[in-house]
């Protein structure tokens, strides 16, 4: 009984950490990606918006993810918990739910000249009906400015 | 409708303002999504049935707001925030709120 159950944690562990740092690494190489070709797209935290053409059309824009952590990190954060300092593992899993959510906002406005008044929202979705899950939403919305096309 | 989250449309007035409008809904999450949430939870990564569900219901809470807002007779809601808040286990509360006004 007790034998399984370790083989189990460790199976587990060793998943996480493989499948999990993998996925990890082909999300950060997409954001990059595409936050290099939305570097066109000015997004904001000014509540005015930037001197140019006439604007026609002023719009309410947003973007969401919600991103697991993985078993591996799960471990590796509580352990952190004994000491204290920093919980790199979270630090990444928010900066990349941060960063996807203000590309799916700037992929649903792709004709916009520019998106002001950007707020960020985080929330935990800690439980779920069967126990503990590490979750956080991000949710980034703004205002899309259209232009006038010169 | 307008609906944006400055205090002013550019290029416009505002004539006349009907106060605060909201909408709100409480979701819960279908067992399958559950359960596959907690699969997803060993390997990490996005939880897509959780992100198309919060952002269904957002739709939602943002079409009681307008609902609202056409009632009282105004044609655009400005400076609109969000907030999100967990009720329960497996629950969640989506909160949309505004200033409903008319403009010209």
């Amino acid at each position: 009984m007790g034998m399984i159950d370790i083989i189990i944690f460790i199976t587990l562990v060793l998943l996480g950490y493989v499948v999990g740092s993998v996925l990890e690494r082909r999300h950060y190489q997409s954001i990059r990606q595409r936050e290099e070709e939305f570097l066109a797209l000015p997004t904001i935290a000014l509540k005015t918006p930037l001197n140019g053409a006439t604007i026609i059309d002023t719009r309410l824009v947003m973007g969401s993810t919600v991103i697991s952590i993985d078993y591996f990190k799960k471990i590796l954060a509580s352990l952190r918990n004994l000491f204290g300092g920093n919980v790199a593992a979270y630090e990444t899993l928010i900066d990349r739910a941060r960063r996807e959510s203000i590309l799916r906002l700037k992929e649903s406005a792709k004709d916009a000249d520019e998106i002001i008044n950007i707020k960020i929202e985080t929330s935990s979705i800690s439980k779920n009906t069967q126990g503990n899950i590490g979750a956080v939403e991000v949710l980034a919305y703004g205002t899309a400015i259209y232009r006038k096309k010169v | 409708m307008i609906v944006t989250n400055i205090e002013t449309i550019p290029h416009k007035e505002i004539v006349e303002h009907y106060g605060v409008v909201s909408g709100s809904t409480v979701r819960a999450k279908h067992v399958g999504r559950d359960l596959m949430a907690g699969l997803k939870n060993i390997v990490g990564g996005e939880l897509k049935g959780y992100t198309e569900l919060l952002s269904e219901s957002r739709d939602e809470a943002i079409d009681r707001m307008k609902t609202q807002a056409k009632k009282l007779g105004a044609n655009a809601i400005l400076n609109v925030r969000f907030s999100t808040s967990s009720v329960a286990a497996g629950a969640s509360e989506l909160y949309v709120y505004g200033t409903a006004v008319k403009v010209v």
